[in-house]
């Protein structure tokens, strides 16, 4: 699954720490969520969508290889 | 508040596993070096360490269920991994002494050594793959 994650917390000023703390995970779950290495939970995904006003399907989407 | 909790958590853990290593080291030694073999105090080292082993239990349980949700997977496949290969390794381990190919007695802290040994690589393994 790709995302917008990184450049959403960029344009909010967020560092990774700051959301990770906000979210409520650690901040190499926030690492990994950018990198594509690790698709977040729902109820992640929803408090990510929910900080930054956004559906979730603007910030994840999937894309076949 | 997560943070908090989680060190809190890792104390506790902490706490619960190296009480454990000494109650058993205590009921391992005592009978010989302490208390001369005396059987009602063998039997309460052993109830002693049986209860700590408990409570480290229930300490690991609140520590995993306590992390988040990459973490709890590096953990989970971590504890696969190691579960899998206790019971193969120890399995072959202790067929190697009952069919004599090896020369002395298969000790149950062997496996235990492995147990760690191998969660410990898991874990490093399992963590630099999220990075």
């Amino acid at each position: 699954m790709k995302n917008k994650l990184k450049v959403l917390r960029a344009e909010n000023s967020y560092t990774q720490e700051d959301l990770a703390d906000i979210i409520g995970v650690s901040r190499q779950t926030i690492n990994a969520i950018e990198k594509e290495k690790f698709d977040p939970s729902l109820p992640t995904a929803f408090r990510i969508s929910k900080l930054f006003k956004l559906p979730i399907e603007a910030i994840f989407y999937f894309e076949e290889n | 508040m997560m943070k908090k909790k989680r060190k809190k958590n890792i104390y506790q853990l902490a706490v619960w596993t190296w009480s454990w290593v000494a109650t058993m080291a205590i009921a391992s030694f005592g009978p010989k070096y302490i208390w001369d073999d005396n059987a009602v105090l063998t039997a309460l080292a052993i109830s002693v360490n049986f209860a700590n082993g408990i409570l480290m239990i229930i300490a690991n349980r609140k520590f995993v269920n306590n992390l988040d949700e990459l973490e709890r997977k590096i953990h989970l496949e971590s504890m696969a991994l190691t579960l899998g290969l206790a019971v193969v390794v120890g399995l072959s381990y202790s067929l190697l002494d009952t069919t004599n190919l090896i020369g002395f007695d298969a000790e149950i802290s062997n496996l235990v050594l492995f147990f760690g040994i191998t969660y410990l690589i898991c874990i490093t393994v399992n963590t630099r793959r999220y990075r």
